[in-house]
């Protein structure tokens, strides 16, 4: 199955065309096309083992397909692994700067005020990361992501070891950026997540792409009742055998 | 509990290198000790000359004789000898490494004996070449040789001294001796003395024969006096023999130089070993390596990258302890260049070493243990002196030692230190030659990493 970005927007910033990824005898994805334009917020949802870790692994360019075709802009993609990914034994603006200077940035130090101003840690920038709590060093790990103004975020479960407060401040800055054009693609258990924020959904059930389309379109997809999209992915699961 | 068993044994299935590692470690540590002891210690090849012809060899003291060459085969017992045929021949052994060293044996040893042992005047000298490649194998020939030889000298000298008291007894004493092939009645200086007593006795007191013979009794008594103390002199003929040294192939490195460069390689390899090993595990347990090589750096320059900065770190720490160390062990300071490019070559075969180990055990803990375990009997393997094992076990550790960067960088460093032979060149090309084996097992490893 493919899907496409709504009708009218502008030029995809990123195309996959039919990913395909094997480890070994077993297939972790299999013919996997999307589009995606800027602006957009698209959320991967699945059972576990679905295959939205390694689809997120390919678009971030850590694993490479088996087979198909990816293509994306020129502009960087912005990567936040499920798991941050920093050095415990520097502090946050030392994270920040190491990975300024290795994107090679006009000015890593403006790039790095930045990034310590939108993600409210300027009070925090000096301590070591290991000392921080978890959401914390998820905003760093999620500002290590955006050092480089990517047109595409990836974001891999970014709210998973959030606290409520934490996942509404993230998501708040997820939209703020989807609002200047940042094209989205978080994966997520937290389907709730996917109702209230994605403008898009991806289906993905062992290695397979089986729906994509609005929220609406999914609960449609199950028979159009009221039920609330955690209700109609369960359902659209069971249609499909799952 | 026994899920407990369980648990345990399903989470070190989990990790099969470490385990392996585990468990080869003590099998292969009791197998190299079980061998050094078993095995006996190899006799260094020794080439030997003697210039003494044939049937030659014997020393003759008053009415008997000792054969010197009876000795050699003692010699023999602790060295395997290489009989060669000429001076040059032995030195020429030595020189291309078929022999550890050359014992020749001059043609007057014979007479020296017998000019020492009779007038005291005489210097029996052998020569002992020995090479100076590897000052450990050089102190083991020596040693080995040495020893025999004082054990061969202290035999010929107690039969010296045998004799010689033998004899001085029956002058003493009087006896019987056997001299071309008929025996004769020794009288001996008491007997003498008494006869002449009896007759002085009988001769007139005014006589000036009684005086003459008082004047023989009393040399006879300064004469029983004074041999009665010769015996203990003798036994200054304790040590007939000198051996004359001389070391092949240029200078050679000093014990002492050679104890320093020993300490300075294994602290360069500890450090190397851990620090990169340490380093590249690191960026997989911090989950930063995937986010590092989606386009930032690729896996060849964070290889290098951490080889160069545990090389440098070493390089730094060894120059600092060799610097500290040569204010009480003289090291060649005018090759101080020499040292960095030694140390230099040798960090850097570590440190590719190193991220071969990280790759592979992929988490720091894993990684330093892999790194310590591994370091101890790598230098173990290159410092056992080839002579001090049998042939078989000689080989299996030269092919061990030869895979790891040890030895080279030992060879390289020695040589820094004290400028002697062999020379830099191979140790550092096999240096290199490693760095760029281990570096690629690191790449290799590094695909299964993220």
């Amino acid at each position: 199955m493919s899907t496409t970005a709504p009708a009218g927007d502008s030029v995809a910033t990123l195309a996959a065309r039919a990913l395909t990824k094997r480890f070994g005898a077993r297939a972790a994805l299999q013919g996997i096309s999307f589009e995606l334009r800027s602006g957009e917020i698209v959320g991967v949802i699945g059972p576990n083992g679905a295959g939205k870790t390694t689809l997120l692994s390919i678009l971030a360019g850590i694993l490479a397909p088996t087979e198909g075709e990816l293509t994306h802009s020129s502009q960087e993609l912005g990567w936040v692994p499920q798991q941050p990914a920093l050095y415990s034994k520097l502090s946050v603006v030392q994270n920040l700067r190491l990975f300024a200077r290795l994107e090679k940035l006009g000015d890593p130090e403006a790039a790095v005020a930045r990034m310590l101003s939108e993600t409210a840690l300027e009070d925090r920038a000096d301590e070591e990361v290991g000392r921080l709590s978890a959401g914390n060093q998820q905003r760093v790990n999620i500002a290590i992501g955006l050092l480089c103004e990517p047109s595409v975020l990836l974001l891999d479960e970014p709210s998973a070891s959030l606290d409520p407060r934490q996942r509404e401040r993230l998501w708040e800055f997820v939209g703020g950026l989807a609002g200047r054009g940042t094209a989205v693609v978080f994966s997520t258990h937290n389907v709730a997540e996917v109702e209230r924020y994605a403008t898009r959904v991806l289906v993905l059930v062992d290695g397979e792409l089986l729906f994509g389309g609005t929220p609406a379109e999914l609960e449609r997809a199950v028979g159009g009742d009221p039920l609330g999209l955690e209700a109609a992915f369960v359902r659209f699961l069971h249609e499909h055998g799952h | 509990m026994r899920w407990l068993f369980v648990k345990d044994l399903q989470i070190l299935r989990r990790s099969p290198f470490l385990v392996g590692l585990l468990v080869i470690y003590p099998i292969a540590l009791a197998l190299m000790i079980g061998f050094a002891l078993s095995s006996p210690p190899g006799k260094p090849k020794v080439a030997f000359y003697s210039e003494v012809a044939p049937g030659t060899g014997r020393i003759r003291f008053g009415s008997q004789q000792i054969n010197v060459s009876s000795y050699a085969s003692q010699l023999f017992q602790s060295i395997e000898p290489i009989k060669v045929h000429s001076r040059a021949e032995a030195i020429a052994k030595v020189k291309d490494g078929q022999a550890q060293a050359a014992l020749i044996v001059p043609s007057d040893i014979v007479s020296q004996i017998q000019s020492l042992v009779t007038t005291g005047v005489g210097s029996p000298t052998v020569e002992l070449i020995l090479n100076s490649r590897n000052p450990l194998e050089r102190q083991l020939a020596q040693q080995a040789i040495s020893s025999r030889l004082d054990q061969v000298e202290q035999a010929v000298s107690k039969q010296v001294l045998r004799i010689a008291i033998t004899d001085l007894q029956q002058v003493l004493g009087g006896g019987t001796i056997n001299f071309a092939g008929q025996n004769f009645r020794l009288l001996g200086l008491r007997v003498s003395r008494s006869i002449v007593e009896g007759a002085t006795a009988a001769v007139p007191p005014s006589s000036p024969l009684r005086r003459a013979l008082r004047s023989v009794v009393a040399f006879a008594n300064l004469a029983i006096a004074g041999l009665g103390l010769a015996s203990p002199v003798l036994g200054s003929i304790g040590t007939p023999l000198t051996v004359d040294q001389t070391q092949l192939a240029g200078r050679t490195t000093p014990t002492d130089a050679y104890a320093v460069a020993i300490a300075v390689i294994v602290s360069l390899m500890m450090l190397t070993l851990l620090l990169a090993a340490g380093m590249l595990a690191l960026e997989r347990s911090e989950n930063a390596y995937s986010r590092l090589v989606r386009g930032l750096v690729t896996p060849g320059r964070l290889l290098w990258e951490k080889i160069a900065l545990s090389a440098a770190c070493a390089v730094a720490v060894a120059l600092l302890m060799a610097a500290f160390v040569s204010l009480f062990v003289h090291l060649d300071w005018a090759r101080f260049e020499l040292w960095i490019v030694a140390l230099a070559f040798g960090g850097l075969a570590f440190g590719a070493l190193g991220v071969a180990i990280g790759g592979l055990a992929r988490e720091v803990s894993a990684a330093s243990l892999m790194a310590l375990l591994l370091s101890l009997p790598v230098a173990f393997v290159a410092l056992v002196p080839g002579s001090a094992v049998s042939g078989g076990v000689k080989t299996l550790l030269d092919v061990i030692a030869f895979m790891f960067p040890f030895r080279a960088a030992l060879e390289a460093a020695s040589n820094a230190f004290s400028g002697t032979a062999p020379g830099m060149l191979g140790p550092l090309l096999h240096l290199v030659a490693l760095t760029v084996v281990f570096a690629a097992l690191a790449r290799l490893a590094l695909r299964r990493f993220a």
